[in-house]
């Protein structure tokens, strides 16, 4: 099956046309690269890049700082998350709350949180708990303003399904709203987690002494271009697959194929 | 409901949302004063209203303004340009957006704002650092939004254009292009968002620049009145400009 799907793949219009424009863009890279228009190492060589990233991979130091940095936006999602989600979850099941607090968050949402990394290096000190807690604050908003439009969109017989089952607040969460919310939820995620990964590692930037963040600054001030390429390149890959896990967990993609 | 009654019903809420935000301010000041709180950490409320005049008038806050205004606008300005031509391209041709769809939405899922060391190297420790991180954050929205945008226009009003018998150029200026616009412009305020998120992001952390540099400053110096004092000056300015386009966009919106 497997051999008979590649080459009918390679036949796809569109596919031909994507490796055309990989090629382009790989081939004007290294023209540029080795053209000496720009300042030698801004552009570096492929060959410079896959050396650097193979050199990244291997080496245990990375997975180190890796880990330091997926264990803070973990933190950071899973405290965010739940208060996220609880708030969203009291907004959406009570208008008057919602009237009188939501616009707060629907406001405070597209602030630039990284602003906040003083006061938060003030509150939690500059080790781990200073950048957990910009993850925190980032994927606050959207996971919160997310479930708040979830619950909303609950259908009403559902609720009254469960009232009439006379559940109680817990079993009514469980049950009911988490289930019937699931997709807004996830997307919220989704939203949240990308907002996260940026707070946290650009606070990493900023002022920390390990981690995936403290690694790029510290090749830029090393002016180690291929390395830096290589963890950009590296960071984006995690960075779009965890968003796309999070949506295939979720089963964001079985409800758009319906 | 009667109209007085819906007055009340909005200014209820209203009134309660800015009570509880001033019983929390008094509340923190109290907590401050009573030394439940250290003030070396936090400042009392009364000290960052204080502190608005000063950064107002000594760090030349309406300068700094002006200069992320400046930025803003002029990666604005690409974002519109640049990926509403991506966009009526991909639309034009239909293979291109079949191929390149997927990875413009992924770019938009990327942290690229975590290119900045890089484009530190490529264009310096200057405005156009801060301008191409805006731009760079700000596009995909744009050419997403454009190509559904376009590809959403009624069957009806495209028949009628033929019907008339217009030019392809016609058809896209009179037709294709108004009809697309409320949704273009949804991709530019999102892209606007991000791109303003961006800049004063990066103007805080490569310390250049305006309104993100002023609060690098302040609390480089630990002006901590101060600090607080410019985040919520930042925090006013993105609200009036998150509030602004927000009301174009109404505007702009066909009624259903």
């Amino acid at each position: 099956m497997r051999t008979a799907a590649a080459p009918a793949a390679l036949g796809d219009p569109v596919t031909q046309l994507r490796i055309v424009i990989v090629l382009t863009l790989l081939v004007t890279w290294e023209l540029l690269a080795r053209s000496g228009l720009l300042y030698r190492d801004v552009v570096p060589s492929l060959l410079a890049i896959g050396g650097a990233m193979y050199k990244l991979l291997s080496s245990p130091d990375y997975y180190y700082h890796l880990g330091v940095t997926a264990s803070e936006i973990g933190t950071g999602l899973a405290i965010g998350g739940i208060t996220g989600l609880v708030v969203g979850i009291v907004l959406g099941v009570n208008r008057f709350l919602s009237r009188t607090y939501e616009s707060f968050l629907y406001y405070l949402g597209p602030t630039p949180k990284i602003i906040f990394f003083p006061i938060m290096i003030m509150w939690f000190g500059v080790g781990p708990g200073s950048k957990i807690a910009m993850g925190t604050l980032s994927c606050f908003f959207p996971i919160a303003l997310s479930a708040a439009a979830g619950m909303r969109q609950i259908d009403k017989v559902l609720i009254r399904v469960g009232r009439s089952f006379r559940a109680n607040s817990w079993q009514m969460a469980t049950k009911i709203y988490l289930p019937a919310m699931r997709h807004p939820t996830i997307n919220g995620v989704r939203l949240g987690l990308g907002v996260a990964i940026i707070g946290t590692l650009l606070a990493e930037t900023k002022l920390s002494n390990r981690g995936v963040g403290f690694l790029i600054i510290q090749a830029y001030s090393l002016f180690d271009m291929p390395r830096m390429y290589a963890m950009l390149i590296v960071l984006f890959v995690l960075a779009i697959g965890a968003n796309a896990l999070v949506g295939r967990l979720g089963g964001l993609d079985s409800l758009k194929r319906a | 409901m009667t109209a007085a009654a819906m007055a009340r019903g909005r200014f209820v809420p209203f009134a309660l949302g800015l009570g509880t935000l001033a019983a929390f301010f008094v509340a923190v000041e109290v907590l401050i004063r009573l030394n439940a709180i250290n003030r070396y950490i936090v400042p009392m409320p009364s000290q960052i209203a204080l502190a608005f005049e000063r950064v107002i008038l000594e760090e030349d806050i309406v300068a700094r303004f002006w200069l992320t205004f400046k930025e803003a606008m002029m990666a604005g300005l690409m974002i519109a340009v640049v990926g509403i031509s991506i966009g009526v391209l991909f639309y034009r041709f239909g293979l291109l957006r079949r191929a390149c769809e997927t990875w413009v939405a992924a770019m938009a899922s990327a942290p690229t704002v975590l290119m900045y060391p890089l484009f530190l190297v490529i264009f310096g420790r200057s405005m156009w650092t801060i301008i191409m991180m805006g731009f760079v954050a700000g596009l995909p929205p744009v050419i997403l939004k454009t190509i559904e945008g376009f590809a959403g226009t009624r069957r009806v009003l495209l028949n009628v254009g033929r019907s008339f018998k217009l030019t392809p150029v016609q058809q896209f200026v009179k037709i294709l292009f108004p009809a697309a616009l409320p949704t273009i412009f949804v991709g530019v305020r999102l892209g606007l968002i991000f791109t303003l998120i961006n800049i004063v992001g990066v103007e805080f952390l490569i310390n250049f620049g305006g309104l993100g540099q002023l609060i690098n400053d302040l609390a480089e110096r630990y002006d901590l009145p101060g600090t607080y004092a410019a985040i919520c000056f930042v925090i006013l300015v993105s609200v009036c400009f998150f509030v602004f386009t927000e009301r174009v966009e109404k505007w702009l919106r066909p009624v259903d």
